[in-house]
């Protein structure tokens, strides 16, 4: 008996010895990201990284995206953390980035950064320091989704001026069709409302003259705009006040309505509920023929390298690989989300749309360029825009109210 | 004297006290005190994101009561909380009262509604948010659907989209969620009304609201202080049936904000619009907390002097 177990505790322990060796020459990374959803498709992309580099094994751990940050920053704190973490961009990024947790990323750790155009790296970086932390992972679009059927059925095109649009979505309510499946009760829908239908009429020479403080929001361009917005609002989901964005979601997904201003990142989505939906995508109008239409793009996130990590060799290995054309033509063909990286091939028609139009863009501005200090643009953005459009103040009131949030910290705003 | 020989049986019972009482004081210490602690700590330096910066004293507190862009948004919260505590009392805390008076009255099934009365407050605060967010949807939500089917067009609002309507919806379900807790402390307190009395005053040719007024509510004071109590710690704190049904930003443009939603949004952000500020958010915290405990413990001891002892 007492053999027995000795020689069992015996195997016991070699077959110890024998793993501990193998784990030895393997170097586990844990890569972090909230993206549960795209799970089989980084599954198939760590087993591609693994062909080239058999001596990596990475492990793909999911955490809910309104918990992210906080789990993130939390485990960051505590000296703890992943390899290598999927983060967000401009002011949520700075909230990781400042405090050191990031590795520094430059052409010499990462040559695959020359992929990336500078708009996308600016996304990532660091205002304080000019570093880039993080290999930018997509490109989104605010601009408008619209049903191709409801409009052939309808007998109408996608408009090119604002005119256009008031009188296609005018014949579309006459026959029943709700124009707009778009609602305000979410108070960010209202930040994606405004990319999707104003960028055209604000224009690229506005967004520099912000920048410069040349203007600031009580300008003629942007006020105009807000008068626009509330008009058109009349051809949104019926009592859209109250209509949250899952609900206006499910409007569009259902076939019951035309149009949805909003993110091009909803094109898959819509498409996954409901797969017969045959969808296009739309600039926003211009004020008069022969404008510049445009669409406001902004960046999601990227894939960073934990600074205190211990096995940053290993960990900067994988972030190259998420740089390269050939990763970023994966995660543009399955996810159908643009990836900002040069020379990918895409192969879904509205993702091409996407891209396409991506060639005449402005930013999301206030994600892009006013999320970085209380008042947020964004916060004032989406709750004056959906006090507006209760009624319950004029465009003028809103832009005013909107620019002396953001002039308690602006510079330029304040001379 | 006997109490050399009581000697290791009095060992023995102070182990015990000693094996009940250090493992509560050991937990309640790390989850509880140490947090509060290291909150209030918190609220006295700078932060970069996560990264504890400089020691600043008192100008995070500064700027959650003063500051020209944290104090109204706080403030606007305050108001709401004190608009939520008063009305909850009246809906939640009366609908208590007149239900438990109801049931004490035994009428006909009285046993199935004393339970179907509770079974609300069991279940979980998100599932009761997210079926009120769907009977109040403007277009396929029940309540407008019954406003409608009844002829009452002109009644059927975007109730949570319409600021003058959202942060009373809320009240509502939280009542809905709730009252059948106040019911059954109530109602135990009815019981406990020594019945002569009640009978004493039916012969005396009461009619049922002097019995109300005069016997029954003083004699359940006690009940009233408890719940009075919880309410008021209740409604400070109030965050999940808002953060459901409406989200953290206090939509439509603040008009349901509340201390709760205000703390979360400073401390952890807000995905869509806002950074991470752990000094305000710490802050904004430790006022809350001490706000609370000083009035809670105040009011106890106010309402305690009023009861009636019998």
């Amino acid at each position: 008996m007492k053999l027995t177990r000795r020689i069992l505790m015996g195997a016991a322990a070699g077959s110890l010895l024998f793993s501990g060796t193998a784990a030895m020459a393997q170097t586990e990374l844990t890569f972090w990201s909230w993206r549960q959803e795209d799970r089989t498709f980084y599954q198939d992309i760590i087993k591609k990284f693994q062909a080239k580099e058999p001596g990596i094994t990475v492990k793909f751990e999911t955490y809910a995206p309104e918990n992210y940050q906080t789990i993130l920053s939390t485990a960051l704190a505590a000296g703890r953390g992943p390899d290598v973490i999927q983060v967000r961009a401009y002011g949520n990024l700075e909230t990781i980035a400042t405090p050191g947790y990031l590795l520094a990323l430059d052409k010499q750790n990462v040559p695959e950064l020359a992929n990336f155009p500078e708009a996308a790296l600016a996304a990532e970086t660091l205002r304080a320091d000019g570093k880039v932390y993080a290999v930018p992972f997509a490109m989104q679009a605010q601009l408008v989704v619209y049903n191709k059927k409801i409009f052939k059925d309808n007998g109408v095109n996608p408009p090119k001026t604002w005119d256009e649009l008031m009188t296609l979505a005018q014949t579309l309510k006459s026959k029943n069709v709700t124009p707009f499946a778009n609602g305000t009760a979410t108070a960010w829908q209202n930040e994606t409302i405004v990319g999707g239908l104003l960028s055209s009429m604000l224009g690229k020479d506005f967004e520099s003259d912000i920048v410069s403080g040349k203007a600031n929001f009580t300008d003629p361009r942007f006020v105009n705009a807000l008068a626009k917005l509330k008009d058109v609002s009349q051809y949104f989901s019926p009592n859209f006040t109250g209509v949250d964005y899952p609900s206006s979601q499910q409007l569009f997904v259902a076939g019951r309505a035309a149009m949805f201003a909003g993110g091009s990142y909803e094109v898959a989505n819509f498409k996954n509920q409901n797969p017969t939906l045959d969808l296009g995508v739309f600039p926003a109008p211009v004020l008069k023929a022969g404008d510049q239409a445009l669409i406001a793009t902004y960046y999601d996130g990227g894939y960073a390298v934990n600074a205190k990590g211990d096995k940053k060799d290993a960990a900067l290995k994988f972030v190259r690989f998420l740089a390269t054309p050939e990763y970023g033509t994966a995660f543009t063909n399955t996810l159908k989300n643009l990836s900002p990286i040069k020379g990918i091939k895409i192969e879904d028609p509205i993702t091409q749309d996407v891209a396409k139009l991506a060639e005449n863009s402005m930013s999301y501005l206030m994600l892009v360029r006013f999320r970085y200090q209380e008042p947020s643009g964004s916060v004032l953005l989406q709750s004056n825009v959906q006090k507006m459009l209760a009624g319950q103040q004029t465009p003028e009131q809103a832009a005013a109210e909107i620019n002396k949030g953001i002039a308690t910290y602006y510079k330029p705003f304040q001379k | 004297m006997h109490v050399p020989h009581r000697q290791p049986q009095s060992m023995k019972r102070r182990l015990w006290v000693a094996f009940l009482v250090v493992p509560p004081i050991v937990f309640m210490s790390l989850f509880v005190v140490y947090p509060i602690l290291s909150a209030f700590a918190y609220a006295f330096y700078d932060w970069q994101g996560l990264a504890r910066g400089e020691f600043v004293g008192l100008k995070n507190f500064r700027e959650v009561l003063f500051g020209a862009t944290m104090a109204p948004v706080v403030w606007n919260a305050f108001l709401h909380n004190v608009y939520a505590l008063v009305a909850l009392m009246i809906v939640q805390n009366g609908g208590g009262f007149l239900l438990a008076w109801l049931l004490y009255k035994e009428p006909f099934g009285f046993r199935f509604h004393r339970v179907a009365v509770f079974v609300p407050v069991v279940l979980s605060t998100i599932i009761v948010g997210f079926l009120w967010k769907l009977f109040l949807n403007p277009n396929f939500g029940i309540v407008n659907q019954a406003l409608y089917s009844l002829g009452l067009d002109a009644l059927a609002k975007p109730w949570l989209g319409d600021s003058a309507t959202a942060l009373g919806a809320l009240i509502l379900a939280n009542a809905w969620h709730f009252v059948g807790f106040p019911t059954l402390v109530y109602l135990a307190g009815m019981q406990r009304i020594p019945s002569e009395i009640i009978e004493a005053a039916r012969l005396d040719g009461t009619t049922e609201w002097q019995l109300l007024k005069n016997i029954v509510w003083p004699l359940v004071a006690p009940s009233t202080t408890i719940l009075f109590t919880l309410l008021f710690i209740g409604a400070f704190n109030w965050f999940e049936i808002p953060y459901v049904m409406v989200g953290l930003d206090g939509s439509p443009f603040g008009s349901t904000d509340v201390l709760g939603l205000v703390f979360y949004r400073t401390a952890f952000g807000n995905q869509s619009a806002s950074i991470q500020n752990f000094g305000l958010g710490s802050a904004l915290a430790t006022l809350l907390f001490l706000f609370i405990v000083v009035f809670a413990s105040m009011l106890t001891l106010w309402l305690r002097r009023r009861e009636i002892q019998f």
